[in-house]
Formats: C-alpha cells, structure tokens, sequence
C-alpha cells in the first residue's frame, strides 16, 4: 500500500508551518514534538503508522476555516481526525501533513425535544449524545460499537451503523443537519431542523465522504424515543446455513427486529471463553435476536421468532427475562473482537457486505481460504443486513504473517464482491480497500467519484490518498472528451 | 425540430447524450412525464424517454431488495411488493391529481429523481434513504454506477443520494434499486378533534415524543376536513389532528388506546380502523384536499422545523389569503393561495428564510414557475456548489438544465 509521496519542500518548512498555525491556535492547540505527535501516528488500522507533521487541535469553527485556508493557501494537505478509532486507516497521518484533530470540539450545544433533535460538536462521542438524553427517555440511534468512544464527526465521515441499523437506520438516515469548512477555509451549513434538501442532497453525499469533501464542525441530529422494553432470543444451529434460514424466515414473515446478529463457532468460542455470557458451545452457528416495543408487541413478537427458529431446526433457544440477562446475551457478541484479541496476538477486522442467501456460500469459500493461508478466522455477521465481519487470526511478530494476513482478507472481500455484495458496509474504505476499489467500480465509475471530490477541493489537499487507487487532477477530469458527429444508431426509436 | 429519442439499451442513451453534448442541444428527461409540470420549465429542443428502461430485474423480498428499470411504472412496483405483503417505506406521493393528471402514472425513476416522500417520511425516511443502487448516463455520456444491491454499503461516495432529488439534471438513470420492507399488519389512526393549528401540533408534538413509533402526523382545518372522503373526519364538524399507528395487531390496539388516553386533554378522540386510515392518509399524502377539479390554486411545499409549522403556516395563510394543511408533525406545509401576483412567493421566502427549511413551488401555471424560483434559493456558498456538482456530471449543461436553478 504506497501513499501519496511526501513533498520535502513541505516537510522542511515544518517550523515556519508551526509558527503561523500558532497564531491562529494558540497555546498547547499546535504539536510538533515528536513524542507528543506519536500517538497521533495511527487510527484503530494499528498495521499502518506516520508520524503528522504537525497536530493542530482547534477549537472554534472560525479557527478551523482559519487553518484550512492557510493550508490551502500554502499547499499542505490536511488529514481530519476525531477520536482515531477508524478501522480503515481514515485518519492516517501524511508524513507532509497536519492532523486537524477536532477532539476540542465537545458540546452538545443544544437539545431540542420539541423538535426531536439535538445539535453537537463533532467531537462528541456517539454514546455521549445518547447519555445527555437518556435520564429524558431519548437516544440516538446508530450504535457503532465502538461508540464509548468514537466522535459523530467520525460516524459522519463513515456512515457508521451498528447492530440497530437494520430497523433504524445509519448514520445518514439520522442526521439533519450539518455546518462544514471546505478546503478553502469557506463555512457552509447544509440542512437543519427540517427534513430533505431544497436542492442537491449535499448532506447525504458529506456523509460517509471519510474526510475528504470538507471538515465537520457542527451536526444536528435526530432523537428517537427510546422503546417502552426490549428482549433478546439467543438461538442455536446446528448449521450456518440453518441460522441463515432463519434469518430469512424472520425478514419474510414481515418482522424487522431491533438487532439481528450471527456468530460462527469459533467467535462463539471465543467470546463464551472471554465474558462467560452463557452460550451453548454445542452449536456451529448463534443467532442474537432482539426485539424492541411496547411489552405485548414484544411478547407477541418473540412467539413468532421463537415458532421460525424451531421451524428452522433451532436446537437451543433462551429468552431473555430480565435486563441483566438482556445484556449478558449481548455481553458476547459486543465483547467478540476483544475476545478474538485474547486468543491471537492479533486479528484483522474485516468488514465486507453480502446478500445474506451467499451466507453459505461465503462461510464455505472462507474456510477453505483459511487452510489455503493457513490462518485462522472467526465470523460475526450483521445477519438482518448482510454486513459480514470476519476476523481473520495472526501473529504481527511472524515474519510474513500481516501480509498475509491481508492477502487472506483481500480475498475475501473480493469474494464478496463476486458474490454481489460489496466491499465494506461500515467501516470505510480509508487506505486498506482503496486498492480493492477497481474490483467494484470501472475507471468511469471512479473517475465520476472523484469529480465531485473535485467540487470541494480542487486541489485535492484534504485527506488525499484515501479511497481512491490512483488520484487524477481535476484539471484532467474536468475535460469533455466528445466528438461531434451524428449518432452511431439509426435503429434509435425517434418520434 | 423537437424530436422525441426513445433509447432502447444502455448504448443508445450514451450515443444520445454524447450526441447532445457535442452539439450542446439540451435533452429533457422523462419517464412518464407525470411530474413535468414540476420544477422551471424548460426548453429543451429534445426529448429523452427513458420509458423503455421498464421491469422488475430483481426482486428478494427476504433480502429486502428490489431491482427494476427507471422506466418501470410505479403501479408495477406496488403490484410486485404486494404480493409479498411488502412495500415502498416512505410512502411515495401521487402527485398526479393534484397536477390535474390521473392518477396511478409515474415511474419509480421518477419518484426517485424527485425525492418524493409521504406522511412515513417521519419514521422511515425519504426516497434518498431507501435508494441503494444505481446504473446512470452522465452528461459526458458516460456509464457510471454507484452503490450496490445491498442495504449496507459504504464504499465510495453515496452518489445515490444526490440523484435522489436531482430532477435528471445529473444523470440519466437506468437500472435502479431500492430498499423494501414489510408491510404493517395492522393500521389505525387516532383523531383528536376540534384543535387550532398550534394546540394540534402541540398534540402531535406530544404522540410523537411518547414510544409509540407514530408512523404519520397531520393536522387539518375543518375546512380541509369538510372535504375529505373518511366519514369520521368529513362529518366531524371540526379540525382534525391525525395519528397513525402501525405494526403487530396487539401492539397497535395497545399503543392507540394509551395514545388516546394521553391525549384526551386536547379534546374528543376517535379511532380509524384500516380502511378508513388508509383512505384518510392517501388523501395527505397526495394533497388531495387541494386537488379537487377546479382548483387552479398555486400549491406550496414548505419543509420546516416542526415546531415553526403551526404560528408560521397560521401567519402566512393570513398574509396571501390561503388554505393550509400539516403534516410530518408540523414540519411539512402544504399552502395553497389564490392565483394571482407571484403566488405569495415574497411572504413565502421571508417566512422560510426566518424559520430555517426550504419551499418548493408545486403547483403553478408555468408562468409563475418561470418567473419566480421554484426551488429554494440557496445562499451563495451552498450554490456555488450546485453550480459545480451539475458541472462535474454535465459540463455542457444538457440534461434538464435549469429544471432545479438558473445555470444548474
């Protein structure tokens, strides 16, 4: 995985580069030493790492248009951050780079009930929008799991899911409004209060646009009232392709549950061994489902789950009865990546959506690739969506096995391309499937997506060499290659 | 000379457009044409019917996908999904009687492109969130596609969501996909009569904050409700706030009785079963109250915060001498106002730009379209980026070309 090449021209100028951020940041808000900047020099992706340039750590909107436009005016890319917890190398530091970090950015500036919306800084955790609301009998929907720490700014950037997003949605699903600074230091609102856009959807095209379009300052997003109670059914099966029955038969008898969630044997392993949640270990696959309502919908809901998963040759099934018993259900599967991480060195979180009736097919393939690479790998599954998240197994310090190891998950995703799905569902494209993105999209397809990065920024110094393989200069993009001429098809139908 | 091009395969529709762009002869984009009387008019030389990209390619009702032609009638569609007791969540609005047209035309293109939405735009979102996929033709006339047949997919740009809205001015597209859900297996509607617009939307207001995942919230003036085909809201004699509830039979019986109860301190409730609900919330969704033969009223769409719905609707009403209903719990107007003058443009702007949202002009003779904006004017900087996203997908500025603005 090569990056964009450093510009020394850049690199020596650091100290200048520091001086007059200094001036728009003062104080401790510009880093440049060196082992102030190291922990900087990763995101959650750990395999890859670069030291910044400079961190800058603003903190008001006015700052970062100011820092934005003196990068532009001076030509230094810029790589925005929130709380680093990317698992696609989003937030890669350039070596000729600044991180504009927006960890200061922590209000929530306003919670508006009536309106059923709240408005907060980037920097705000995910689950801490949640908390200010909770006590009122709020919430804010997408739950990525890293949500005890990764900032809206972040979930902006990636379209983050979770395992409620089958029933309410992604992030782009729940979000209003948003205020951004462009490339050139401009500050645009887009959205708001209200609902849709009075032209082109700019707020759905930022979100998921993983840094690259312009730099989050402000969100407005929506409440939901949380339900009345929730219960989950843990069931047991004998077959990966039994559970996938299973979810089939719960979608098709018209029951979008809460959250749906599947786990193969040795993530099942795995986690009952970590936190103890009470799974049976008698069975190749678990299903998680929960149910969330009023109590006699739930009730009423969890007969019918519990009639399809017997249907479906379930051989354990267990309700939960209690809140504690809820949460230990959900204990494992939230645990599952921690729990891999104690019986490997390492893991690789892959992160690749399938149409769910390739279930099967792809578990197959998958271990046969594991004997091929002689790595192993343990699958949960976003099961209601098709959002695969296999964890493959390795060991960082044997020589080889990290390539490896992406070898084996380079596969797999191109397996899950083949099979009609798509490279990722949640995570990202960032740096670990930019190079994967040919086996999606032609050189027309990619070639239309930069374009409009080259609405935003020109010059292509926010957060370049993420997402796309190879980057064109919009000079070179913007050209019309047409020939006049007649039309080739004299069969057109014309009227 | 105006020709009508009727392409037939993807190669066609990129030969026609690279065919336009190289003369720089606009093309006008239609499926059916039931929404051309929407938007700035224009005055392309040619036509594009796109009607020939017709039929279900796909359809995985357990995988809650369907795929289909641009061109493939929305009646199709809804013909398809309900055979598997499923449907299109957000509800998409026939505008058709309401433009004096019959009802039922439209494609699924079309209700794409225009990013329509019904009452569920509350609960389930517009158009944009159930759009997965895409093949297009850009103005280049280039093939290009973006996203997928799976309902979660982050890889690349989310390109679906701006041609969701576009109106054709970006692409001309072909194959799309769409997310499906279940239908409800129950539906009922509490009434709440007797209300004045902002104690209605404070009734609202309060269902929608309570756990009951109302899936709809409309008010209407007595004058509105004197018209409507529901027995129950026509003979009440009052105002009407609606709530519709939707779901398992037990849950839904439970959720209206405790709703009901709640909101007993606005007034005398009242309860719809499913056909009458069905009926009631087909008549919001498409503006039927403003649709009757004979009305050449100009027809606004504002899109505000909820709460600013009620005192501004009332405000402005008063101003250009209009009739207005509500729904998505205050945050949706619909204002109808004598043909005359500008339609209310000035009061209507003013009354958008203090509360935040936008409006949309639906209704009006093409006069009125062209001389006043149609589309919420944007403020500069906002614009400037439209300008230059319709440039990235057509730089000649041939495909529905100032449909949306002036130049976009």
């Amino acid at each position: 995985m090569e990056m964009p090449k450093p510009d020394d021209g850049v690199i020596a100028r650091r100290r200048e580069i520091a001086t007059a951020l200094r001036e728009i940041v003062p104080g401790e808000g510009v880093i440049v030493d060196e082992d102030a900047l190291r922990p900087y020099e990763s995101d959650g992706l750990t395999a890859y790492k670069t030291l910044p340039l400079i961190v800058v750590l603003p903190e008001t909107t006015e700052q970062v248009s100011q820092v934005l436009r003196y990068c532009h005016e001076n030509a230094i890319k810029v790589v925005p951050r929130g709380a680093g917890t990317s698992l696609s190398g989003g937030a890669l530091p350039l070596a000729d780079g600044i991180i504009l970090g927006l960890g200061k950015f922590k209000k929530i500036l306003e919670i508006d009930y009536d309106n059923r919306c709240a408005v907060v800084q980037p920097g705000v955790t995910n689950l801490g929008i949640t908390d200010a609301v909770r006590d009122d009998g709020f919430y804010y929907a997408p739950d990525p799991s890293s949500q005890i720490a990764c900032t809206i700014g972040g979930n902006i950037a990636e379209n983050s899911g979770g395992v409620h997003c089958l029933k309410y949605g992604l992030t782009t699903n729940n979000v209003l409004g948003l205020e951004i600074v462009m490339m050139d230091g401009e500050v645009v609102r887009i959205g708001g209060k209200h609902l849709d856009s009075e032209g082109y959807d700019m707020l759905g095209l930022l979100t998921g646009s993983e840094g690259l379009l312009g730099v989050v300052t402000e969100v407005t997003v929506r409440l939901l009232r949380a339900p009345e109670t929730a219960r989950a059914v843990l069931v047991g099966f004998p077959s990966n392709e039994a559970a996938g029955e299973c979810v089939a038969g719960v979608i098709g008898a018209g029951i979008i549950p809460g959250g749906m969630e599947m786990m193969d044997k040795p993530a099942i392993a795995a986690a009952e061994a970590f936190v103890e949640a009470g799974y049976p270990l008698d069975v190749e696959a678990l299903l998680i489902v929960e149910l969330d309502g009023p109590e006699v919908e739930v009730d009423y809901l969890i007969d019918r789950v519990e009639g399809i998963a017997k249907a479906n040759g379930a051989i354990s099934i267990r309700v939960s009865n209690s809140e504690e018993e809820r949460a230990r259900f959900w204990a494992g599967r939230k645990a599952a990546f921690p729990a891999i991480g104690r019986i490997s060195p390492d893991y690789y979180c892959m992160d690749g959506t399938i149409p769910r009736s390739q279930l099967p097919k792809v578990l197959t393939r998958m271990t046969e690739l594991s004997n091929e690479f002689g790595l192993r790998v343990a699958n949960v599954f976003h099961a209601g969506d098709g959002n695969l998240h296999p964890l493959i197994l390795y060991d960082a310090n044997e020589p080889g096995e990290l390539e490896k190891a992406e070898e084996f998950g380079a596969e797999i995703l191109k397996l899950c391309v083949e099979v009609g799905g798509v490279l990722t569902g949640e995570h990202g494209v960032g740096v670990e499937k930019r190079d994967l993105m040919g086996t999606m999209f032609t050189e027309d397809d990619l070639n239309q997506q930069q374009r409009v990065k080259c609405v935003f920024d020109p010059d292509s110094l926010l957060n370049p060499g993420k997402v796309f393989p190879e980057l064109h200069r919009c000079a070179e993009l913007g050209r019309v290659h047409i020939k006049r001429g007649e039309m080739r098809f004299p069969d057109l139908p014309r009227f | 000379m105006s020709t009508l091009l009727k392409p037939e395969t993807v190669d066609h529709v990129r030969d026609v457009v690279a065919w336009a762009a190289a003369e720089e002869t606009p093309l006008e984009l239609v499926g059916s044409g039931s929404k051309r009387s929407m938007g700035r008019p224009g005055n392309a030389a040619h036509t594009l019917d796109m009607s020939a990209f017709s039929g279900i390619s796909l359809y995985e009702a357990e995988e809650l996908v369907l795929s289909a032609g641009a061109g493939t009638p929305i009646a199709g569609i809804y013909a398809a999904l309900q055979e598997q007791q499923q449907e299109l969540a957000f509800e998409p609005p026939d505008y058709g009687p309401l433009l004096g047209l019959p009802e039922g035309a439209g494609t699924l293109g079309g209700v794409l492109a225009a990013n329509l939405a019904g009452p569920r735009r509350i609960k389930a979102g517009a158009a944009r969130d159930h759009f997965l996929g895409f093949t297009a033709v850009s103005g280049r006339g280039e093939l290009f596609k973006s996203g997928g047949r799976v309902v979660k997919n982050v890889t690349g740009y989310d390109l679906c969501k701006v041609m969701a809205g576009s109106w054709g001015t970006l692409g001309a597209m072909m194959q799309v996909t769409v997310k499906v859900l279940p239908a409800a297996e129950k539906l009922r509607t509490v009434l709440v009569f007797g209300c004045d617009a902002v104690q209605g939307v404070a009734a609202l207001t309060q269902a929608l904050q309570t756990p009951y995942e109302v899936s709809a919230a409309a008010w209407v003036p007595q004058t509105v409700a004197a018209h409507s085909n529901v027995g129950y809201v026509r003979e009440s004699g009052a105002s009407v706030a609606a709530i519709r509830i939707e779901g398992p039979g037990p849950s839904v019986e439970y959720r209206c009785a405790t709703l009901r109860d709640q909101l007993a301190p606005f007034g005398a409730t009242e309860e719809l079963h499913g056909h009458n609900s069905a009926a009631f919330w087909r008549e919001i969704r498409d503006v039927r109250p403003f649709a009757e033969p004979g009305d050449t009223r100009v027809v606004w769409k504002l899109s505000v915060p909820p709460q600013s719905g009620a005192k501004l609707a009332t405000a402005l009403a008063a101003v250009v001498d209009g009739e207005f209903y509500v729904d998505w719990g205050g945050g949706l107007i619909w204002l109808a106002v004598p043909e005359a003058g500008t339609g209310g443009n000035e009061a209507v702007r003013a009354a958008v730009a203090e509360s935040g949202g936008h409006a949309t002009l639906i209704r009006a003779p093409a006069e009125l379209r062209s001389a006043v904006p149609v589309f919420q004017p944007q403020d500069p900087g906002l614009a400037r980026l439209s300008q230059r996203l319709k440039e990235g997908f057509d730089p000649r500025g041939i495909l529905n070309p100032g449909r949306m603005y002036p130049g976009v």
